[in-house]
């Protein structure tokens, strides 16, 4: 855990999950799994997150959200797709309405399983998010603070 | 006069876990007007029917929402069951039973943590979240899952209770009584609540009835309106009692939550004082042929699956009506005329959960 320097702060949003998942993130957050012990906070604003949970597959009416959420949050960043659904569209991929999972409108670096996903594996996942988004950063601060 | 301005709510904001927008329309720090934009996590699961076999269709059912899962598959499962006149066993309508309170008290308790939280009472939110996750144990020790639980099917529920598990659930839910008591007693006393809450967002009798609310929310405004009173699964054998206070505004839509939770309690002890004993489910055989109307009562309201079959493997037609859409015109209403500081918690007290109602 030597590479949490920071308090990484967490933004959350709802393709078009059940909300099996949704509740299970907030359920991170209160005092049995607290994921704030590591530092993280969950916000509303996507200019101060860094991570992105995004629970649910990809709709016609959800993918400009998606998108303009994630275009907001400053660099480096990193996506956490929680949930099947977030992945390939899960059990809703036939659905009329479904695009398929996350990866569809953003990219994604880490992928948590489950249905609905469990509090430990999305706790897990975003620990997993962090070491990447802490890469991300190193590579940042070699070229000069550019993202390229 | 003074000018308007829209001020947009949403999808992404955080209040509420869940998408929807609303366009509020402002007089100053008032809201004159709220419209309501829907969509954001609409699936389109009720067409799946053409393409699943109606039994399996149970575990999409149950993914309408994630928060009152096992209630929207009882519910399939009894509208399928009407139609091919299967009889549930007993056992299997309690053991049904027993978890949709389960479900009811979670989604209660993480309901009045979410509007402590949109209150911005901190420790309130913290102690109820903690009280649902030992519901939460107790769930997923009898079924094997969290929020999704899988456990009901066409005909009865995969798996059983052993009588020693119900026993040892009924001493756990005595255990957490004096803390779910002390909790509401929070809601039912504290300064802060009440004055966050006490003639916020009114409804009246003749307005709820007119705009079509259901559960808590027709509930908190004096109508006395609850499926359960229709006896389906086993509450026609437990004494049901729906609880009504009079005054329409959010404290007491919040207090006939936090009333429910105790009355939940009641309920799984009753039922298993009174658990019969033999098999969990009738074995299904052939296709449905018909249509039905099932109701049941979700934590949120009033919950129907409409079912129509012709005789084969696949359904011609699934539709859900949820309590949360019903919910929408009362909250139009209710948001008409308040300050701009009130919208969040006012927004909560209907229960959102925009999973149902876009499905």
């Amino acid at each position: 855990m030597s590479y949490i320097t920071k308090s990484p702060w967490v933004i959350h949003y709802d393709g078009s999950s059940c909300n099996g998942c949704d509740i299970e993130v907030l359920a991170c957050l209160t005092p049995l799994y607290d994921l704030e012990r590591f530092g993280i906070v969950n916000t509303g604003n996507p200019k101060h997150a860094d991570v992105f949970l995004i629970t649910g597959g990809i709709n016609e009416q959800s993918r400009a959200v998606v998108k303009n959420t994630y275009d907001q949050m400053p660099d480096p960043k990193v996506v956490v797709a929680v949930g099947i659904c977030a992945a390939t569209g899960g059990v809703f991929r036939e659905c009329y309405n479904i695009m398929g999972g996350v990866n569809e409108v953003i990219p994604v670096d880490v992928y948590v399983p489950g249905c609905a996903a469990r509090p430990e594996s999305i706790i897990d996942g975003v620990v997993r998010a962090l070491g990447i988004l802490e890469e991300k950063r190193a590579k940042m601060a070699e070229n000069g603070g550019d993202k390229k | 006069m003074s000018n308007r301005i829209v001020v947009p709510f949403g999808p992404q904001h955080p209040v509420l876990p869940e998408p929807i927008h609303l366009d509020l329309v402002l007089e100053d720090e008032r809201v004159v007007e709220a419209i309501p934009t829907i969509g954001y996590i609409h699936r389109g699961l009720e067409k799946l029917v053409e393409k699943r076999d109606f039994k399996d269709y149970v575990l999409i059912a149950e993914r309408i929402c994630g928060i009152c899962s096992f209630t929207h598959s009882v519910t399939y499962c009894n509208a399928i069951e009407q139609i091919m006149g299967i009889e549930v066993p007993p056992r299997a309508q309690f053991i049904r039973t027993i978890w949709m309170e389960y479900s009811r008290m979670h989604s209660h308790l993480l309901w009045l943590g979410l509007t402590a939280d949109a209150m911005g009472f901190e420790n309130l939110f913290m102690n109820a979240w903690r009280l649902r996750e030992e519901i939460l144990d107790d769930m997923e020790a009898t079924t094997g899952g969290r929020v999704i639980q899988g456990s009901s099917k066409v005909g009865g529920i995969r798996l059983d209770i052993p009588d020693e598990k119900l026993g040892e659930m009924v001493d756990h839910l005595k255990a957490i009584r004096p803390r779910l008591e002390e909790s509401n007693r929070i809601f039912t006393h504290d300064q802060t609540v009440r004055h966050r809450m006490r003639g916020l967002g009114v409804l009246t009798k003749e307005e709820a009835w007119d705009l079509g609310a259901v559960g808590p929310v027709a509930r908190g405004s004096g109508c006395d309106m609850d499926v359960r009173s229709s006896g389906y699964s086993a509450y026609g054998e437990l004494g049901f009692k729906p609880i009504t206070l009079p005054h329409g505004d959010c404290l007491d839509r919040c207090l006939v939550r936090s009333q429910e939770v105790l009355a939940a309690v009641d309920l799984v002890e009753r039922a298993v004082a009174k658990m019969p004993d033999g098999p969990i489910e009738e074995k299904v055989k052939g296709n449905p042929d018909g249509e039905c109307f099932a109701f049941t009562e979700q934590p949120r309201g009033e919950c129907m699956h409409y079912v129509k079959a012709n005789g084969t493997k696949n359904l011609v037609r699934h539709r859900v009506r949820t309590p949360t859409l019903t919910n929408i015109p009362p909250l139009v209403k209710m948001l008409a005329g308040i300050e701009l500081a009130d919208v969040p918690v006012v927004v909560l007290t209907i229960d959102p959960c925009i999973g149902c109602a876009e499905r």
